[in-house]
C-alpha cells in the first residue's frame, strides 16, 4: 500500500488554493461596498464558533475545558449575529434613484 | 442521528462555497444583499453539520452560550449607530480574536487529556493562540482609540521597536519550547507575551491611519481562523480564514496605495498627531492670505451651477451631516444642478466609511463616484464644496516635493471653478501638512459646525434667497 499523505499537508493545499480564490474574489469587490466587506468576513470568521461548538460539546474534556468552550461559542456566536445582521442592515440602505 | 464524517466534509464543502458565493455578491450593490444571504446560510450549515457530527456529545453550554451569543449580537446590530461602524467592527475583531485563543487552548487540554499531543499540533496550538490574542488586544486598542477612550494619537516612546522585536523573538521562542516539551507555563507565557504585543504594535498608529489598522486587523481575524483550522484539521475553518485574511489584507494594501505609504511605514511609523491650533479661526484664515466667505456666497455660486461635487471626509462622519447634504442634493437638483458626491479610498475611519453614511442618508449610490472616476470631472465642475475633509484634495500631494504627502493621489478638487471649504478651524488635517488649495484664488472657506452650515444652506435655497 502506498504511503498516505500527511493530513496537514493536504490543510495546506487547501489553504494555498483559499488563498487564491479569496485575492481574486475580493479585488472584484466594489470599493463603495468596502465597509459591508469588512462586516461580512467578519461575520463569516465567526466560523471559529465551529471550533468552538467541538471544545464546548467534548464532555471528556473535563469541566473547565467545556467553559472554556462556552466563552468561545458565547463570543463567536456575537460575532455570527451580530456581524450577519448589521452587515444586511447596511446593504439594505444601498439603493439606486428610483 | 449522527453525520457521518464524510457527509460533514461534504456539508462543510457546501458552507465554503456559500461563503466565497458571499463575497462574490458584494461586487455590486444590487447583487450584495443576496450575497450576505448566502453567508448566512453556509454558517446555517456549518453549525448544523457540526452539531450533528459524533464529536459533538453534550449540548448544554452551547445551548446557553449560542442563545446568549444571539441575544447579544442582535440588539447590538440593531442599535448601533451608522457612524460608529468602526468601533463594532473593532469590537467584533476582538471577540474572534479572543475566541481562536479559546479554542485554541480548549484544544490542547482536551486533547493533552486523551494523549493525542504531538510537536506539529502544538505549533499549530500555537500559532492560534498567538495570532488570536495579537487580534484579540490590537482591536481592543483599536475599540478605545475609536471610542474616544483613548487619545486617538500615536503613542511613541524610544526603544518602541526594539521592545516590539524582543517581545516577538520572546513570543516565537516560547512557541518553539512549547511546541517541543508541551510545557503548560511556556503555553502560558506565550499567551501573555502575544496580549501584550498586540497592544505595543496598536499603540503607536494614530486614529487617522485606522483604515489601515481596521483591514489589518480584518487580515488577523481570518489568519486567526485559518490556525485554528490547522489545529482542528478543518478544511472549512482554513478556508474561510484564507478568503477573510486576504479580503484584510487587499483592503490595507489598497488603503495603503491610497496614502501613497507602505504597509510598514503605517506600522512602525506613527504617522501625523493630533495638532491644536484652536487659535480663532477668522483671524489665522485672514492673516494667511485665506479667503472666507459667508454661507449665501456658496449659496449663490451653486443655485445657478451646472455641477456640484461634494467631497465628504470625516468631518462630515462627526457633524452628522450626511442627512442635511442629502437635503441640499435635493434641493440643488429641484433646480436643475447636477450633484454628485467624490470619495478619496481613505476618507473616514475605515474603508468606505462614507459610502455607508451617504447611504443610510438615501443618496442613490449612483450618485457616488470613486476618485479615479471624479477627477476627470472636476475642470467642468461649477462648485466643489468640502465637507471635513482635508489633506484627500490637498494639491501638496501632487506640486510639492518636499511635503510628507507628496505622491498620495488625491481629489482634484482644485480645478473647478470654485471650491468651497466647510471647516471648523483653520487646524490642518491628520498628516499635519497645510493645506495648499485654502490658498488658491478660487477657494474660500465657511467656517462653523458642518451640520449647521449645510441646514443654513438649505434654507437659504428653500426662502428662495437671491
Amino acid at each position: 500500500m502506498p504511503e498516505a499523505l500527511d493530513p496537514s499537508l493536504v490543510a495546506l493545499y487547501v489553504f494555498v488554493l483559499a488563498c487564491f480564490i479569496g485575492y481574486w474574489v475580493v479585488w472584484g469587490v466594489t470599493p463603495s461596498l468596502h465597509t459591508p466587506l469588512v462586516a461580512l468576513t467578519n461575520a463569516i470568521s465567526g466560523i471559529v464558533l465551529v471550533g468552538a461548538l467541538l471544545v464546548a460539546g467534548d464532555p471528556e474534556a473535563g469541566l473547565f475545558t467545556q467553559i472554556i468552550g462556552f466563552i468561545a461559542v458565547l463570543l463567536a456566536s456575537i460575532n455570527v449575529f451580530g456581524g450577519f445582521l448589521v452587515t444586511h442592515r447596511m446593504l439594505s440602505m444601498f439603493k439606486k434613484k428610483k | 442521528m449522527t453525520l457521518s464524517v464524510n457527509l460533514q466534509a461534504v456539508a462543510y464543502l457546501v458552507s465554503a462555497v456559500l461563503f466565497i458565493l458571499a463575497l462574490k455578491g458584494l461586487t455590486h450593490p444590487a447583487s450584495a444583499r443576496r450575497g450576505n444571504l448566502y453567508g448566512m446560510l453556509g454558517m446555517l450549515i456549518a453549525v448544523v453539520a457540526t452539531l450533528m457530527g459524533d464529536q459533538v456529545q453534550s449540548y448544554g453550554f452551547i445551548i446557553v452560550g449560542m442563545t446568549l451569543g444571539a441575544i447579544i449580537g442582535v440588539i447590538v446590530a440593531l442599535r448601533i449607530q451608522m457612524t460608529a461602524m468602526p468601533q463594532l467592527v473593532a469590537a467584533l475583531h476582538s471577540f474572534v480574536g479572543m475566541a481562536a485563543v479559546m479554542v485554541a487552548i480548549g484544544t490542547f487540554l482536551a486533547k493533552r487529556g486523551a494523549g493525542e499531543l504531538n510537536a506539529l499540533l502544538m505549533g499549530e496550538i500555537s500559532a492560534g493562540v498567538v495570532i488570536g490574542a495579537i487580534t484579540f488586544t490590537g482591536s481592543v486598542i483599536a475599540f478605545g482609540k475609536l471610542q474616544g477612550l483613548l487619545g486617538g494619537s500615536p503613542v511613541k516612546f524610544k526603544g518602541q521597536h526594539l521592545l516590539n522585536a524582543l517581545l516577538g523573538i520572546a513570543t516565537l521562542a516560547l512557541a518553539v519550547h512549547f511546541a517541543m516539551t508541551g510545557s503548560l507555563i511556556s503555553l502560558t507565557l506565550m499567551t501573555l507575551l502575544a496580549f501584550t504585543l498586540g497592544v505595543t504594535l496598536i499603540i503607536p498608529i494614530g486614529g487617522a491611519d485606522m483604515p489601515v489598522i481596521i483591514s489589518m486587523l480584518n487580515s488577523y481575524s481570518g489568519w486567526a481562523a485559518a490556525a485554528t483550522g490547522f489545529t482542528l484539521h478543518n478544511n472549512l475553518l482554513i478556508i474561510v480564514g484564507a478568503l477573510v485574511g486576504c479580503s484584510g489584507a487587499i483592503l490595507s494594501y489598497i488603503m495603503c496605495k491610497a496614502m501613497n505609504r507602505s504597509i510598514l511605514n503605517v506600522v512602525f511609523g506613527g504617522f501625523g498627531s493630533d495638532s491644536s491650533g484652536e487659535d480663532s479661526a477668522g483671524a489665522v484664515a485672514a492673516g494667511k492670505g485665506v479667503k472666507s466667505a459667508a454661507v449665501e456666497d456658496a449659496v449663490y455660486w451653486m443655485e445657478d451651477a451646472n455641477r456640484v461635487i461634494i467631497i465628504p471626509g470625516y468631518g462630515m462622519a462627526v457633524a452628522q451631516a450626511q442627512h442635511a447634504l442629502k437635503e441640499l442634493m435635493e434641493l440643488l437638483e429641484a433646480r436643475g444642478v447636477e450633484v454628485k458626491f467624490g470619495i478619496h479610498p481613505v476618507a473616514g475611519r475605515m474603508p468606505g466609511h462614507m459610502n455607508v453614511l451617504l447611504a443610510e442618508a438615501d443618496i442613490p449610490y449612483d450618485r457616488v463616484l470613486e476618485m479615479d472616476e471624479i477627477n476627470p470631472d472636476f475642470p467642468s465642475t461649477d462648485v466643489v464644496l468640502v465637507v471635513g475633509a482635508n489633506d484627500v484634495v490637498n494639491p501638496a500631494a501632487k506640486e510639492d516635493k518636499t511635503s510628507p504627502i507628496y505622491g498620495m493621489p488625491i481629489l482634484e478638487a482644485g480645478r473647478a471653478r470654485q471650491v468651497y471649504f466647510l471647516k471648523r478651524s483653520m487646524r490642518p488635517g491628520y498628516s499635519g501638512v497645510d493645506n495648499l488649495l485654502f490658498y488658491q484664488e478660487n477657494t474660500s472657506l465657511v467656517f462653523g459646525d458642518a451640520k449647521d452650515t449645510i441646514e443654513g444652506m438649505n434654507s437659504a435655497l428653500k426662502g428662495g434667497g437671491h
